[in-house]
């Protein structure tokens, strides 16, 4: 089992005192899926992508990663498991402003010590990228950044990629086309793929889709 | 006087800290002239000045009694050593004078001393009529046999007459003296025959003092094996009118290179081999920062002696450029009298 | 992994290399001018420790010639040998050099230059000289000297060593100058008159006379060391805050890809201090310049003023440039240390949106102005309760610290007041903005404000300490000619000549004194023009000079007067008979010891066996005069003193002091300028998007321009509003406090508007350089960059 997620509750802490966000969620993800995770902004959608990622930790319930609870583990053994097993794709900001296009889609693989050079040449001509490599970040447009995301995401040949809202900030156009060219990636690579979104029709590509409402799965 | 002149006078056989001997015994300068054998003396020249050896000295200690009987103790030294054999005019001399007077009682020990250069006259020894001098510290007199000496520093000062009452005295074979198993030797000879009397200024007040003192002259340019980290020397003159001289050099390895003289009331000598006199330590005493032995247990089976010597005072530390204990002591066992004591080396 | 982690961090300064030169610049001003004026005053106390232990000069008693400059070596000899405890030495110029023999065998411990001797091991039987490498220099090209010379830089300057012998030798003279008298001498001794009747002991000099005063100066100096220091440590703090800010979405990245985040504080922290220490090296070397730059006039300062001579060229001693290492690293190391407080504790999913770095929240603000209440409040409790110097500097410290903690709240008070009171809406917006602005400047202000105070504490106090020492000068020197004479006979000779020929005469008798249980000098004057007319009082009562003419009062000095609190209205026991009230105090510059000032009349009834040994001789022709009386009285030479040339000198070499001074204002407020250029480039880029709207609603980029600078302009008058009262402040605790708790007297406190009007011009120049560029790029920024701002996703 890839991703391994039972009965996980977690609450904040704001003004207003303790504010629950998830109230017992439990969902599994194989190896070779994609799941899309939907709901209303704020339905701890992001919470739940964190946790499997290891970046935040649930109050209660449990998480596993390639069978391993990350609650269990300490903060480098989490890092290792995350620098190694997962990738992750944000919104925006995925990338270091100060390395070239190039240095940042290699810079996961080169971190995990797994640079597979042909692979990552592969992986620049199916994205496209193969103009902008000298370039820097803050010149490319978002699409293309989502695009060097994705590539680096993909270059560290990750088991469990977790994606929140990758393609939000872009145009539909733009958005399909590198939708499209990530679960092509992922098909590939039999990796699983979980991915937030609060667009249906994002959805409707994945293998699955669960929907988050009131902190439960339903 | 400042720490790097200190340092060079220390590399002196005299001060007997062990890398002083280090130093010296292995860096046999082959300049300065060594001590050899079967030597003949020839009087007055030779109570005179040798530039051609290393170092050398004239050094006089008593012991004195006041009117009511007090022990006291005299030393005064006037030490002779050349950076280069030879002597030269003016600044230009390589001769260095230094000169150590002290004065002990059993509560209280003053020391200081003096510093000359050679060849400008500010210190010096000359024969007939016999003189050894530094700034106004000065052992003289018409000859040999009859002196005055005088000297003091801040807190004390003395003016004493010294008469021989006996003949000079060769130690080792005919002054030849061996110090160690290698053969390292000086020239030793001594007048141990001096009546003394005179005035004693000290904080207290004036006190005219009477009693006996010892002269030894010396003089070489390598006297010590670089094994030897110290020596003990004792001037024992014992009440049957007898005296001894006597001195172990302690050494790091085996056992320690000793030497005597019995001196016989009429002045006749006998030379006393390695081994022939043992003197352990007694009791040690904290002195000037360092553990020195100041009651000693000394024998010389081949004379019958057995007897303790102690300090009349523990703390008769020479605090000097070059630091060393030296002090009167009392004799107690098979003989009893009174001599002095000095002990170097002791870290 | 390390590596690749490395790489990308340092990649950070590639693209940034504005912020890296920031940061390395920053820590190198503030090292330099730390270093730089550490140095002046190491090379200033060394040249005097050598001096003063080279020589034994002042330490020591000496025997001299009561004629000419000569003592025979017999002489020597027969002085040693009737127990007097003298070391020869033999002294002369020669050239510009002072060729000096000493015999290190007999001359007291711890003179410096027996040191050098000792190196040789063979004095006397070498020629050797010892020498710093600038009198080195000198010597070998003097003609005829052919002696070895080795390089000591322990051995003052100007001077060079060598043993008796061989400086005879060298010279082809037999003979000695002088004889170090040895503190321990035996009890017995035949008197020096029976020995040597052409000599005499002269006692050691009371060097304190020069310590005092150079102190104070050093003092001074290492106060306005300190002071640049805090402006660049205010800078150092702001960039690698700066650089913070920046890369807090890298480090998140590096997080959130894996790199654990103990690898990355270690990382980060071995990157800054390997940077600052880098940054520290280059201050060093420029601090050296800047004190080799400087050091010439001080040089020319402290030996004119004091007397004291320094080196004119300058060491690299550790005791400067390892206290500025360390101090550049601690200060990098405490700014870095918040920094890393803050990674370690980030949320690693925090916004990235990267905030403007120092846009605090208001909690902080608040915080912020609270500490810096506190601050000066201890500042204030320190003033009434303070003790010691400890407790001096401690006062210092607050009140800096304090002043520019509450500099962000004032300033955010003076613009709201600004915003309020305008009406135009471009006005109400530019008040506004700045503002907002204030968060993001509010290091560099503060910088700015420690410099600019730093600036007018430090002129307040130079000037002070200038006019005060002019007025002492005029008081004291005024008699132009000064005469020491040496028997009661030749005084009276002098006394009656001068009265003959009706010349003002000030014969001054003194002799040492108990009073108040301390000991102190009891002066006898003969109260004329002279002392009604120049002397100036701390305190006094009215017609002081008539009343101590009467004998009826009595005048003190300030130390005297501080000591054992006796002012004006108290009276001091002069004698177990007389009690005479204190009539006037009057500052004392440069003396340790208590005086009391009575009249002559007094004086000699009370120790009718003391002569006047000295005269104040007013005159309009000094070297004139001089010569009639040595004819008239044979006086020679050598007693006299022109005291109109010393005067003339001393305030020459003032002026110098003030070129260093000067030359260090500039150098501080170079450094804040720095600090805004730093800060606005820095904000550049995060002001796009503020601007944005503001040029889409119809203002041009130039006007945008125009604004910007105006705004730096703007806060720079707040900032220089707020700097007079705590430079003033400094001012006024250097001079009233440190000084008075280091040295035991207190320098009156002058205003110089017009230097402050002209310092502020300064710092506005300084702050619109600063501006000067950013606003300009700002012109200069394509209407697609700002378009972009609505078109980006941001």
């Amino acid at each position: 089992m890839l991703l391994e997620l039972r009965s996980v509750e977690k609450s904040y802490t704001d003004s207003d005192g303790r504010v629950p966000v998830l109230r017992g969620v439990s969902f599994d993800l194989m190896a070779g899926q994609t799941l899309a995770l939907t709901g209303e902004s704020g339905s701890g959608k992001s919470t739940v992508l964190h946790i499997a990622a290891g970046l935040e930790f649930p109050d209660a319930g449990s998480v596993r990663v390639l069978g391993q609870d990350l609650a269990q583990m300490g903060e480098g053994a989490r890092a290792v498991v995350r620098r190694s097993d997962i990738a992750l794709v944000f919104q925006q900001f995925n990338l270091i402003p100060s390395l070239s296009v190039a240095a940042n889609i290699s810079f996961q693989a080169a971190l995990s010590g797994r640079v597979d050079p042909g692979y990552i040449d592969d992986l620049v001509d199916a994205l496209g990228l193969g103009d902008q490599l000298r370039k820097y970040p803050e010149s490319l447009s978002g699409g293309q950044q989502q695009r060097v995301a994705i590539a680096r995401a993909l270059a560290a040949k990750p088991k469990l990629m977790l994606a929140d809202e990758p393609t939000g900030n872009l145009d539909e156009g733009t958005a399909a086309r590198v939708l499209d060219e990530m679960l092509k990636l992922v098909a590939q690579t039999d990796a699983g793929l979980m991915l937030v979104t609060h667009s249906p029709s994002v959805a409707a590509r994945m293998d699955r889709e669960l929907h988050l409402s009131g902190g439960l799965l339903t | 006087m400042n720490v790097k002149l200190a340092a060079i006078l220390a590399l002196m056989p005299f001060a007997a800290t062990a890398q002083g001997f280090s130093g010296l015994g292995t860096e046999a300068d082959e300049a300065f002239a060594v001590p050899a054998p079967n030597p003949s003396f020839s009087f007055p020249a030779d109570h005179g000045a040798h530039p051609d050896y290393r170092i050398e000295w004239w050094y006089l200690t008593a012991n004195l009694s006041g009117p009511d009987g007090t022990p006291y103790g005299l030393q005064w030294t006037l030490f002779r050593t050349a950076l280069a054999p030879g002597e030269a005019e003016g600044w230009a001399s390589p001769q260095i004078w230094f000169a150590h007077a002290a004065v002990t009682t059993a509560e209280a020990h003053f020391a200081t001393e003096r510093f000359a250069r050679g060849g400008i006259g500010q210190a010096g020894v000359e024969v007939a009529p016999f003189r050894v001098w530094i700034d106004e510290w000065a052992l003289e007199g018409p000859d040999f046999d009859t002196l005055t000496l005088r000297a003091g520093g801040p807190e004390f000062a003395y003016d004493m007459a010294l008469s021989a009452q006996g003949p000079l005295v060769f130690h080792g074979d005919k002054g030849f003296s061996v110090k160690s198993s290698e053969g390292q030797a000086s020239y030793y000879y001594s007048q141990p025959f001096y009546e003394i009397e005179g005035t004693l200024t000290l904080p207290s007040g004036d006190i005219p003092v009477t009693g006996a003192a010892w002269l030894d002259r010396e003089w070489s340019s390598q006297p010590l094996s670089e094994r030897q980290s110290g020596w003990d020397w004792f001037s024992l003159s014992f009440e049957s009118g007898a005296k001894m001289m006597g001195f172990q050099l302690r050494q790091t390895d085996e056992a320690d290179f000793s030497a005597a003289t019995w001196i016989a009331p009429d002045g006749t000598t006998t030379a006393l081999p390695d081994g022939a006199l043992v003197a352990t330590p007694l009791k040690v005493s904290e002195v000037g920062g360092r553990a020195v032995p100041t009651t000693w247990h000394v024998r010389l089976p081949e004379r019958g002696l057995d007897v303790t010597v102690k300090a009349l005072n523990p703390n008769a530390w020479m605090d000097l450029s070059i630091p060393y204990w030296e002090g009167p002591v009392t004799i107690e066992g098979s003989h009893k009298g009174r001599g002095y004591l000095e002990m170097t080396g002791y870290e | 992994m390390i590596r690749i982690c490395l790489r990308a961090l340092l990649s950070h300064w590639m693209r940034n290399p504005v912020q890296l030169f920031a940061y390395l610049a920053g820590l190198a001003l503030a090292t330099a001018l730390w270093s730089g004026v550490e140095a002046i005053n190491a090379e200033a106390r060394a040249s005097y420790d050598a001096a003063a232990t080279t020589l034994g000069e002042g330490q020591y008693d000496q025997v001299i010639p009561r004629q000419g400059s000569s003592i025979a070596q017999e002489t020597y000899l027969a002085l040693r040998a009737a127990g007097w405890l003298v070391s020869p030495v033999i002294d002369v110029e020669r050239g510009d050099v002072r060729l000096v023999g000493i015999d290190p065998l007999t001359s007291p411990t711890g003179l410096g230059a027996v040191a050098a001797l000792d190196e040789a091991m063979s004095f006397g039987q070498s020629g050797r000289l010892f020498a710093n490498a600038e009198t080195a220099g000198r010597l070998r090209e003097l003609d005829g000297l052919t002696a070895e010379i080795t390089v000591d830089a322990g051995i003052a300057p100007g001077v060079a060593i060598g043993d008796v012998g061989a400086v005879q030798a060298l010279l082809g003279r037999t003979d000695l100058t002088r004889l170090i008298v040895l503190p321990e001498q035996p009890l017995v001794q035949m008197p020096l008159a029976q020995v040597a009747p052409a000599l005499t002991v002269q006692p050691s000099q009371q060097v304190a006379d020069v310590a005092q005063l150079t102190d104070s100066f050093h003092l001074n100096l290492r106060a306005f060391g300190l002071l640049s220091f805090a402006v660049g440590l205010f800078i150092v703090h702001s960039t690698i805050g700066l650089a913070f800010e920046q890369r807090r979405g890298m480090i998140r990245t590096l997080r959130s890809l894996g790199v654990p985040l103990r690898m990355l504080i270690v990382l980060i922290t071995t990157e800054m201090l390997v940077l600052a220490a880098f940054g520290a090296v280059l201050g060093i070397v420029l601090g050296y310049l800047i004190a080799a730059l400087l050091i010439p006039d001080v040089a020319a300062t402290l030996e004119g003023l004091y007397g004291a001579q320094i080196s004119g060229t300058l060491e690299l001693r550790s005791e400067w440039w390892l206290s500025g290492f360390l101090l550049a690293i601690l200060g990098a190391a405490a700014a870095l240390a918040g920094r890393i407080w803050q990674i370690a504790r980030m949320p690693l999913l925090a916004s990235v949106r990267p905030r403007a770095w120092v846009m605090a929240g208001a909690g902080r603000f608040r915080a912020q102005t609270w500490v810096a209440l506190g601050l000066l409040s201890a500042a204030g409790v320190l003033v009434v309760l303070g003790d010691g110097l400890i407790a001096g500097f401690s006062l210092l410290g607050c009140l800096l610290i304090g002043a520019a903690l509450v500099l962000p709240a004032l300033a955010a008070g003076a613009l709201s007041i600004m915003e309020r009171r305008v009406q135009a809406p471009v006005a109400a917006w530019f008040w506004a903005d700045t503002r907002q602005q204030l968060p993001g400047l509010s290091l560099a202000l503060m910088a700015l404000l420690l410099a600019v105070s730093a600036n007018i504490g430090v002129s307040t106090m130079v000037s002070s300490f200038r006019l005060t020492f002019t007025g002492f000068l005029d008081q004291r020197l005024a008699p132009e000619l000064f005469v020491r004479v040496e028997s009661a006979a030749q005084s009276a000779a002098l006394n009656r000549y001068l009265d003959a020929q009706r010349i003002e005469a000030l014969p001054l008798l003194s002799r040492p004194a108990q009073i108040e249980g301390q000991p102190a000098r009891l002066y006898g004057v003969r109260v004329g023009p002279t002392y009604r007319e120049n002397w100036a009082f701390l305190d006094e009562s009215p017609a002081v000079w008539d009343r101590v003419a009467a004998g009826e009062a009595v005048v003190v000095n300030e130390q005297l007067a501080r000591r054992d609190d006796l002012w004006v209205g108290d009276s001091v026991q002069i004698t177990p008979d007389l009690r005479l009230p204190i009539g006037a105090v009057v500052g004392d510059y440069g003396n340790p010891q208590g005086q009391v000032i009575v009249s002559d009349a007094v004086f000699s009834a009370l120790h009718p066996e003391v002569y006047a040994g000295q005269f104040g001789i007013r005159t309009g022709d000094a070297s004139a005069l001089r010569r009639e009386i040595e004819e008239a009285l044979g006086i020679p030479q050598s007693a006299f003193i022109n005291q109109a040339a010393i005067k003339a000198m001393s305030l020459e070499v003032f002026e110098r002091t003030f070129t260093v001074t000067a030359a260090l204002n500039v150098l501080t407020l170079g450094v804040a300028g720095f600090a805004i250029l730093m800060s606005l480039l820095t904000l550049a880029d995060l002001r796009v998007p503020q601007l944005a709207p503001v040029w889409a609603l119809g203002l041009t980029r130039r006007r945008l321009g125009q604004l910007e600078l105006a705004r730096a302009m703007a806060l720079t008058v707040v900032v220089f509003a707020c700097a007079i009262p705590v430079g003033l402040a400094l001012a006024w605790v250097l001079l009233s406090i440190v000084n008075v708790e280091a040295f035991g007297w207190q320098l009156p406190m002058f205003f110089f508007p017009r230097d402050y009007f002209w310092l502020g011009l300064y710092a506005l120049i300084a702050a619109g350089l600063a501006a000067a560029w950013p606003a300009w790029r700002l012109m200069r920024t394509p209407p697609s960059k700002l378009l972009k701002v609505f078109a980006n996703e941001r």
